[in-house]
């Protein structure tokens, strides 16, 4: 996969799957010295036991299609591996499921963060059921929105509607783009 | 659509929004089934969605509801997009942002079908 915003899409859409109600995605990026870029997804989905647990990273538990497209957890930890990271999985039936990966922020195989804002939108868009927290850190400039946040100030008219979306999806990408210095054009 | 940088600016959109919605009578005139799957994220789905959403919003078309779809089981066509209009499912296959913009002027707003792209159409 070419954009790290498109793995995590599909993680993320691992969490609605799993039935989530709740779903949290942490990025942090640290350019200093500690050299960080990280990203956590947390849900209250159904989990996973320890026997399926120990074999999510094994290359051939996923499935062929998973495979073929580039996309899968086996993959990324690959990748993660290869830039000076790693990646980690905790899950408890019931409960729900943490995936994290790391990355050395400046290393020359971490692939880019991509459009992370459309993968934001996604989640409002066609996941807006599900309560869905979005984090951003960027050295010390943080960014949040959520699910509650939006639907308390859209009441009544639904995050799809055209007008709505698309004004969050402004709101999503100038936000992001102030966490990295941009500024409003 | 202009820049939105705070959650003040954001909350004018609401009533604007609200009064497009209530001049509308009952359901929404069409509705447009998309999901996410592994595959279809792959393929472009989130572009083709984005593409979708930003034309509906460019051509000020309301009448529309979008809503998660499920999986179709047909990987090898995703990214899918599925219009409901006039009492007729109709089902597009590898949908890129450009047959999206496509499908919201022709079929969204006009109800003209766009056949070569239709994958399957069904009564509802
Ligand atoms: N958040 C989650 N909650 C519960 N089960 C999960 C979660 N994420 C992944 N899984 C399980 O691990 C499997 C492998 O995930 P993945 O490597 O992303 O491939 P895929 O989702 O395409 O099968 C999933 O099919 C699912 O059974």
């Amino acid at each position: 996969m070419k954009e790290l915003s498109l793995n995590i899409l599909d993680i993320l859409e691992n969490s609605i799957h799993a039935k989530a109600n709740n779903v949290w995605l942490f990025i942090e990026e640290y350019t200093d010295k500690k050299d960080l870029f990280s990203f956590t997804v947390k849900d209250d989905g159904k989990g996973m036991d320890e026997t399926f647990l120990a074999s999510v990273f094994d290359p051939f538990t996923t499935t062929s299609t998973t495979k073929s497209v580039g996309l899968g957890l086996p993959l990324l930890k690959g990748e993660a591996e290869m830039s000076g990271g790693g990646a980690k999985i905790q899950s408890e039936v019931g409960k729900g499921t943490i995936v994290s990966f790391w990355f050395q922020h400046s290393h020359w195989d971490r692939p880019p963060l991509g459009d992370i804002a459309g993968t934001v939108l996604m989640m409002f868009l066609i996941h807006s059921s599900v309560s869905f927290t979005f984090k951003h850190q960027v050295n010390e400039n943080s960014f949040l929105v959520s699910t509650t946040q939006l639907l308390d100030i859209f009441e009544g008219v639904p995050l799809s509607n055209p007008k709505v979306i698309s004004g969050i999806q402004s709101y999503i990408s100038s936000s992001i783009q102030d966490l990295y210095g941009g500024k409003h054009g | 659509m202009a820049k939105i940088n705070s959650l003040e600016e954001l909350r004018k959109i609401r009533s604007d929004a609200k009064e497009a919605m209530t001049a509308r009578s009952g359901n929404a005139k069409v509705r447009v089934f998309a999901s996410m799957g592994t595959v279809g994220i792959a393929g472009g789905a989130r572009e083709a969605l984005k593409a979708l959403i930003n034309e509906l919003e460019k051509r000020n078309f309301h009448d529309v509801e979008i809503i998660e779809g499920g999986s179709m089981g047909l990987d090898r066509e995703e990214p899918i997009i599925r219009v409901l209009r006039d009492g007729f499912e109709t089902t597009y296959g590898k949908v890129t942002p450009d047959m999206a913009r496509q499908i919201v002027a022709q079929h969204i707003i006009n109800g003209q079908m766009i056949s070569e792209w239709v994958i399957a159409r069904n009564e509802k």
